[in-house]
């Protein structure tokens, strides 16, 4: 297919952004239905208690209280607990998961009962009224002291804390690190995190008691995917159930893609009180019951000869799945397992992750999921090999990165597509100026002020569009890796372009429009995008993994390629000429030699409608689906390059420059490209020096709200560069990767190792996340003899 | 309930409340006007900024009550006339927005500050946005976008 890159590469402002730019957004919190009810959660206040009982009677008899329910009035309602779609091992113990507690609560915000009403107020009043009687139990919140003999047990069904245990080995590790001349150990921390959505999540349910009908509104990442298994979790059947992810959802970043308690729960009142239901949760309710992300601790050795290259690899870590298991959260951590060789070589491999339960919120997939904990790991190891052999940071990177190619065998296991690791080194630091930088660190150790310089690297290779459907069964997948498009030619010369993806801050619309307007040679502000609703786009696996523009929008563009060539049929018929007597460009088909007979796609349009004069076995209309399944993953690639100044008095770190250099192949938008790289930036850059979930022994989350958990602002940060190398990807035609999440997976390693690199000749070799004055202060004192 | 009157976006309202409605609640519920975001409950994320007799504040952190007789001006009465305001072209030509959710109020914050200061550098304009959170764009290019505007009214 001849397609004119008129729109593809170019950054034309969004369509998204005019009715977000004038207060016109659809955000589920503005959606309002006759007769609408709402409902408030009671919340355990305990990490781990039995419920001896709950006395609903005072809140029920509040004014504008319709009803009030415990978990035990709502146990008939589920056809099945919440769903968990990853059960990575034949072995996994996978606990009961009531959208309400019936008998125990596991964690602070587990609900115990709800309020229904017709205010909001009235129902959060009444929800205050609700009385529970606990038995508090001791509660384990540590991965580490959780799987430690006579740990409380979370759930009592179980012998131990441990869900599963899972494991891969490639090649002969022992002999790998046998014949090493050095080996390196190291064991870092992935503090947990909270998502930080900026819209919380809210949900509407609404039934038609006639029918049996549902729709359900719910600011989700994965509407279709809900679909099948609210259908599931509820009773209902499928075809009965609409779910519409609003036209506008607040970000995501992996914590609206989930089945929740109260999207089932909203569902489950609208049918028990025949009215709509509505759930809005308030951000310090959301950092309890929305999910969070990381929470690992990594135990990591290299094995490599004495100039530095890698032998081998072991890694072990510990990954918290919180109280009970969310939607894909036990597969969150071998999203990684396949990268703690990063984008280096060596001979063998093994990693093992075991998921443990603890009395907190469930984790699940937070941007990146699995591959920044591992990049971390991999990245933060081979500085402490370069220090260990005496070799530069870049040097030893350079030294050990696999060979550029198409389909390179890592050591992980995976053929990585598309690899060429040292020009997004060369140009990143070139960008920095790397042997001028050195001088300037140089000259002010030297000097021996307090502020003291470091650099930090970070060359990643992430995993995208996770693909082929038949290689996710083998990882025990519970979804498939396909995505769908419909592309439609409208009469009047227009198309509509319906997506199985469903974004939520991306700008899908805008970047299917140029994908669609160039292979169908239209203007691009004639097509429209449809997408979010499962009765308008039928098929999706929507949007997560970085995998929408890699499966979603290749769908697209191979269903506006199949649009074409059924224009084809119709022009070749219409010209009475054969088919491949016809030339194809930018909209257009013209006669080869005869250039001016012609036939534009909006007279085909019009004329597959009229259906008036057809080829012989063509249908009316000129529309077309690609369900699309990628052969491979993408695998995005990258060198970020962080620099950093450290007050060594007060332990304060200033970042002042940061530099991504990042390839994800060919790029549809570059505006759009960069905005996910500053966004993912900026969230890696936040968990290696400010944020961190904390918990109290006793299960009390005490970084409980925006005040204490400390989301940065635009003071924290500086501007950053980025830059790109394109090396197109061969698992899609379009060569296209995926950059939503290679932001987080690059940054946080290079500014810890920036960091470390301030701090070196004082002797610091590690400096834990998040990196706060005191943590770097701490760090600096016991590198000097001091104490910690 | 208390009776209250307000001039929003030019339009003059008068309305009972309760005591305890928070400006954003009545904005929102009372007046229909759903462009300003609740995004947290701790005054901490600044997605309900708005001016306030010219000011931007955090409309979760007053009383209905307390803005008796103020002008309000919310995002749906930034652009005049159908011309979008100089901040609003700035975050459409800079990318200055990815999911929007906190932008109304960041471009409030915005507005508000050039008012006071038409010149900013770019340190100061990340000072004065920190108390609006954004999770999406890193801020470089909401940055850029203030800078830009502040270029567009001062030329």
């Amino acid at each position: 297919m001849a397609t004119a890159e008129k729109y593809v590469g170019g950054g034309v402002p969004r369509k998204e952004d005019p009715k977000l730019l004038t207060g016109q957004g659809q955000f589920l919190e503005g959606l309002t239905l006759p007769g609408m009810l709402h409902a408030a959660l009671v919340r355990s206040p305990h990490g781990s208690a039995r419920i001896n009982s709950v006395d609903v009677s005072a809140a029920a008899a509040a004014e504008g209280v319709v009803a009030a329910l415990s978990g035990a009035d709502l146990a008939d309602e589920w056809a099945a607990g919440l769903p968990m779609a990853w059960p990575v091992t034949d072995d996994i113990r996978i606990p009961d998961h009531w959208p309400v507690a019936q008998d125990v609560v596991r964690y602070v915000g587990d609900a115990v009962a709800v309020v229904v009403a017709t205010s909001r107020n009235a129902a959060l009043d009444a929800a205050e009224l609700v009385e529970v009687d606990y038995e508090v139990l001791e509660a384990v919140v540590d991965v580490e002291a959780a799987l430690a003999d006579g740990a409380p047990r979370v759930h009592e069904s179980f012998d131990d804390n441990k869900s599963y245990t899972w494991a891969l080995t490639n090649g002969d590790v022992d002999a790998a690190f046998a014949k090493a001349d050095v080996v390196v150990a190291e064991r870092y921390t992935q503090p947990r995190l909270i998502p930080n959505a900026m819209e919380p999540r809210a949900v509407v349910a609404q039934s038609v008691p006639s029918t049996g009908d549902f729709t359900v509104w719910s600011t989700t990442q994965i509407p279709h995917v809900a679909k099948v298994l609210f259908a599931l979790t509820l009773g209902i059947p499928e075809g009965q159930i609409r779910v519409i992810a609003p036209p506008d959802v607040g970000g995501g970043f992996g914590s609206k893609l989930n089945v929740y308690a109260e999207e089932a729960l909203c569902i489950a009142l609208a049918r028990r009180l025949g009215k709509p239901v509505k759930w809005v949760a308030g951000r310090s309710e959301g950092y309890l019951a929305t999910i969070h992300g990381r929470d690992q601790v990594q135990e990591i050795e290299i094995a490599a000869t004495s100039d530095g290259k890698i032998l081998g690899y072991r890694v072990h870590i510990l990954a918290a799945m919180g109280a009970y298991l969310q939607l894909v959260a036990p597969g969150v951590p071998l999203l990684g397992a396949f990268l703690y060789c990063g984008c280096y070589g060596g001979e063998a491999y093994h990693f093992e992750c075991t998921g443990v339960f603890t009395n907190t919120t469930p984790t699940d997939a937070y941007r990146g999921a699995g591959r920044p904990e591992a990049t971390y790991a991999i990245e933060r190891v081979i500085d402490a090999l370069a220090r260990e052999v005496g070799v530069d940071a870049a040097e030893i990177r350079r030294r050990n990165f696999l060979p550029a190619g198409d389909m390179v065998q890592s050591p992980g296991g995976l053929a990585f597509d598309s690899a060429d690791y040292e020009p997004a080194l060369d140009r990143a630091l070139e960008l920095l100026d790397y042997d001028g930088f050195r001088s300037d660190q140089a000259e002010r150790r030297a000097g021996g002020g307090r502020r003291q310089t470091g650099v930090g690297f970070s060359s990643y290779v992430e995993i995208c569009g996770l693909a082929p459907s038949q290689v996710l069964a083998s990882l025990k997948y519970g979804a498939g890796g396909w995505d769908a498009a419909t592309v439609r030619m409208l009469p009047t010369g227009k198309a509509e372009v319906v997506t199985g993806s469903s974004p939520h801050g991306q700008g899908h619309v805008t970047s299917w429009s140029q994908i669609a307007a160039d292979a169908l040679g239209i203007p691009y502000e004639d097509v429209t995008v449809l997408h979010g609703d499962t009765h308008v786009a039928p098929h999706g696996m929507n949007t997560y993994g970085s995998r929408s523009l890699a499966v979603a929008g290749v769908a697209v563009h191979n269903a506006c390629g199949r649009v074409v060539d059924k224009a084809r049929g119709l022009a070749a018929h219409l010209l009475e000429v054969a088919p491949e007597d016809l030339e194809y460009e930018a909209g257009t088909f013209s006669v080869k030699g005869v250039p001016d007979r012609t036939k534009s796609m909006p007279e085909l349009a019009f004329a597959a409608w009229t259906a008036h004069s057809l080829p012989e076995d063509s249908e009316p209309g000129l529309e077309a689906s690609c369900v699309y399944d990628p052969p491979n993953f993408t695998f995005p690639f990258g060198t970020h390059v962080a620099v950093v100044e450290v007050d060594t008095e007060t332990g304060a770190v200033d970042l002042v420059r940061y530099i991504a250099v990042d390839d994800c192949g060919p790029v549809i938008n570059p505006v759009i490209v960069d905005g996910q790289v500053h966004g993912g930036v900026a969230q890696g850059i936040a968990a290696a020096l400010y944020e961190e979930a904390t918990y109290a022994e006793d299960g009390t989350l005490e970084t409980a709200s925006m005040v204490n958990y400390l989301v940065p602002s635009a003071a924290e940060f500086p501007s950053f560069e980025t830059d790109r190398t394109v090396t197109p990807s061969t698992s899609n035609p379009m060569g296209v990767k995926g950059i939503g999440e290679a932001g987080t997976i690059g940054s946080a390693p290079a500014v810890i190792n920036a960091i470390v690199d301030a701090l070196s000749h004082l002797g610091v070799t590690d400096v834990p996340m998040p990196a706060s004055p005191e943590r770097v202060w701490r760090a600096i004192r016991a590198a000097q003899g001091g104490e910690e | 309930m208390k009776r209250v009157s307000m001039t929003v976006n030019g339009v003059r309202h008068e309305a009972d409340v309760e005591s305890r409605t928070l400006l954003v609640h009545f904005i929102r519920e009372q007046l229909e006007l759903t462009g300003t975001n609740v995004g947290c409950d701790t005054s901490s994320c600044g997605a309900c900024t708005i001016l306030m007799n010219g000011q931007s504040v955090k409309s979760c952190t007053v009383l209905a009550v307390q803005a008796d007789g103020a002008a309000v001006t919310t995002v749906e009465g930034l652009a005049s006339n159908g011309d979008w305001h100089p901040v609003q072209k700035a975050f459409h030509e800079n990318h200055g927005l990815q999911c929007g959710f906190c932008t109304p109020g960041m471009m409030m914050a915005a507005v508000g500050y050039l008012d006071e200061n038409p010149a900013p550098t770019e340190e100061e304009v990340r000072l004065a946005l920190e108390g609006n959170l954004c999770r999406c764009t890193g801020y470089h290019n909401i940055v850029k976008a203030v800078l830009a505007a502040a270029d567009d009214m001062g030329s």
